[in-house]
């Protein structure tokens, strides 16, 4: 089916009428198309996400492929990367495939799994990475995400290794013996709450411990959800020697603190934690400086029983999916170029994902797109979300930026605000 | 009149003190051939105890049965804890049977918080993780009123696992509410980050307690658990005991009318030695009394007991 978008801005630019058709964006007219009044809308390069878990397969009762992926489409997403910390563990090409079938049958997202590094997460041995990566899955990102790749001398022959199909690692940085029984962000409310800290430093030394091996290797590294001021000073110093590194940072790490965990709600509860307010002001200045690549969720979706509970026994994480792009929004405003970059171009780079994060002004590029109505604005209510899962921290604020319609690949993921599956 | 007592924070001067005055007229009472009251009657209080914690649990049962209030223990042992149960799930098991006021004591820090989502009784915390435990500190309070008469810029320096202790924080706050000046003592490693900013920015930090005893009016021993030795926060119990255990050459360094406190169970020799404990000076046996005294004011007042 062809949709000309009337009137539509792209990224912000004066408004111009959009055909899509065949999959792509034509310069060429159809008279058949279905028109859309998309006067007032911002169309973006389709969002996307190279941090999701999808909870599929193992608890599906928090999240599935297909409640997930309607999410991230509603959210603007067209592609996700889904994380490796499944039951099983996404260790085999096997499981990678499965998630990747199941995406495709859910039709709403494009769903490219992500590998664990290390054989069931277990940070001892390599899993079969170029296993993985020569399944029809073709994985390129492999992560242990949950856990750090402690060992240094695996983490290097991992990072080695996927050299051979351009693969790249992903490090959830955290060293484990300084974050025992960790609850929350080390420092003056983790002292007044008397909840277990988790320091900075944790995180800092091990993004300076990788980006060495990398640069080391001559491998390409990436950084999960960075959350602090310091680990921001090690990536720019990185850089600018010309490391191979990227970096992301999530929404919740770019508007929320930890002065959230005072009312010991474990919706606030999340790893990394929530930090203090200068670390947010950094992190938002090195998103823009590029410093930090990417915008990624860590969409963590939880059972209700496993966050309506004591705080120290709550599972850490939050949904991200169909709040990030009004949370950038709210953040940064209307910046669409730097929006389109953090969110789609760059991610889609880092994940080795063509055909997303392209130019929606050139004829022939894939229809992966989203329309932005940037003037209306929600209030978040966590029983409205397509996610099977209600832990959003942003329960009752009012965001700016509506999802209107998402296109994957020509076709219309999300019309009217709605999911069209 | 504040509904639930989940941290000292809860408490501004007045509250406390009318806490601390209502405490002394309980106090009264116990000399009494009768020494019940029909206050709480027809009340009903439950001790949640998720931690064995008998001193506590005992204290909160005195207190409530002298105001005449049904009493049912609710104990993690042999209970439906024990098979699983949330928290939440008792919680409204409790809300079901027309629970007034719920006592908790829990392993983990904010449960008191937790709780009072979903009870419409009134919460007291009996001591949260590593949070808080404030009818500890307010019974501290008042023997330190009692002893000493005042509490208004009273030194008082608390010595040893400042980072782990609720004592020490409900203390921290409510001390420094009612004017007293407090001095944090203990290893570097001991000690949280921030705790001047974290708790009240008129606590002093010191690791020396050699160097705070003489300025001191109270001083505060902290329970000091050998499990942090094999954690690396100190080499040993010997060194620990060498640098921050209160003996009695150190107890000759405080001012004559100075009063050593320490809220049990002691560790007698690691970090304070027996003849210390057992001194004159020592106020260990009156905080145990004080305590029922100052659970009941708290029982009392929250229930808005007449």
């Amino acid at each position: 089916m062809a949709y000309l978008l009337k009137g539509v801005s792209v990224l912000g630019a004066a408004p111009t009428d959009l055909l899509i058709k065949d999959g792509v964006i034509s310069d060429k007219t159809d008279k058949d198309a279905v028109v859309i009044d998309a006067a007032g809308l911002v169309a973006l390069p389709g969002l996307v996400d190279v941090h999701t878990h999808l909870r599929e397969p193992g608890r599906e009762d928090a999240e599935t492929v297909e409640t997930g992926s309607r999410a991230a489409a509603l959210g603007g997403y067209t592609a996700v990367c889904a994380m490796a910390n499944t039951s099983p563990v996404a260790d085999t090409a096997g499981v990678v495939e499965q998630v990747w079938r199941l995406g495709r049958e859910a039709g709403l997202v494009d769903v490219q799994p992500i590998g664990a590094v290390t054989v069931g997460l277990a940070g001892k041995q390599l899993a079969e990475l170029g296993a993985m990566a020569d399944s029809a899955a073709t994985v390129r990102i492999f992560s242990d995400d949950g856990f750090c790749v402690a060992d240094p001398k695996l983490m290097r022959r991992a990072l080695e290794y996927v050299k051979a199909f351009d693969g790249v690692i992903a490090q959830h940085a955290e060293e484990p013996r300084l974050t025992e029984g960790a609850q929350m962000h080390e420092g003056e409310v983790s002292t007044r709450l008397g909840l277990t800290g988790w320091p900075a430093v944790a995180e800092e030394a091990i993004i300076a411990r990788d980006v060495l091996l990398a640069e080391h290797v001559g491998s390409r590294l990436h950084v999960c959800h960075v959350s602090t001021a310091g680990s921001v000073e090690v990536l720019r110093q990185a850089k600018a020697r010309g490391v191979r590194v990227t970096a992301e940072v999530t929404p919740h790490h770019l508007l929320l603190t930890d002065e959230l965990a005072a009312g010991y709600d474990p919706v606030f509860k999340v790893n990394p934690p929530l930090r203090t307010s200068s670390d947010v002001m950094a992190l938002r200045q090195a998103l823009r400086d590029g410093v930090i690549d990417v915008v990624a969720t860590d969409h963590a979706p939880h059972a209700v029983q496993d966050k309506e509970c004591e705080w120290s026994y709550a599972r850490p994480g939050m949904l991200g999916l169909e709040t990030a792009l009004p949370i950038v929004l709210s953040v940064f405003g209307e910046q669409w170029d730097l929006i389109a970059d953090r969110m789609s171009i760059a991610p889609a780079r880092i994940a080795g994902l063509d055909g997303h994060g392209g130019d929606l002004t050139k004829a022939g590029t894939p229809a992966n797109l989203t329309l932005v109505d940037p003037s209306a604005s929600w209030v978040v209510d966590p029983s409205g979300l397509a996610s099977r899962s209600r832990n959003t921290p942003y329960a009752g604020m009012t965001l700016p930026g509506r999802i209107v319609a998402t296109f994957l690949r020509g076709e219309a993921t999300v019309l009217d605000g709605k999911a069209v599956k | 009149m504040i509904k639930h007592l989940r941290s000292a924070a809860d408490l501004d001067a007045a509250t406390a003190t009318l806490i601390l005055d209502t405490a002394a007229e309980m106090a009264a009472l116990s000399g009494r051939e009768v020494k019940k009251l029909p206050a709480l009657r027809g009340r009903t209080v439950v001790n949640l105890f998720y931690e064995d914690s008998t001193r506590t649990r005992i204290s909160f049962e005195a207190a409530a049965k002298r105001l005449s209030a049904d009493v049912i223990n609710f104990s993690a042992k042999g209970s439906s804890v024990s098979k699983g149960e949330s928290l939440k799930d008792t919680a409204l098991t409790l809300q079901a049977m027309g629970a007034d006021a719920v006592v908790i004591r829990h392993s983990a820090s904010g449960a008191p918080h937790r709780l009072a989502n979903w009870v419409e009784g009134s919460v007291v915390n009996a001591g949260d993780g590593t949070h808080e435990h404030p009818t500890q500190a307010l019974l501290d309070a008042y023997t330190m009123r009692s002893r000493l008469g005042r509490l208004d810029g009273l030194k008082v320096a608390i010595v040893g696992d400042v980072l782990h202790s609720r004592v020490a924080r409900s203390n921290v706050l409510l001390l420094t509410t009612l004017g007293a000046q407090v001095t944090v003592v203990g290893p570097p490693t001991l000690i949280p980050l921030e705790v001047g900013a974290a708790l009240s920015d008129k606590t002093q930090v010191s690791y020396d307690l050699d160097a705070v005893l003489p300025e001191s009016d109270v001083v505060m021993m902290l329970r000091v658990q050998t499990e942090r030795m094999q954690d690396s926060y100190f080499p040993s119990a010997r060194e620990y005991s060498r640098r921050y255990g209160l003996d009695v050459p150190r107890l000759k360094r405080l001012p004559e009318h100075a009063i050593v406190m320490h809220p049990g169970p002691m560790n007698r020799g690691m970090e304070i030695a027996p003849e210390v404990a057992d001194s004159p000076r020592s106020t260990i046996v009156e905080q145990v009394a004080n305590g029922v005294s100052v659970r009941m004011a708290v029982l009392y007042l929250l229930l808005g007991g007449k």
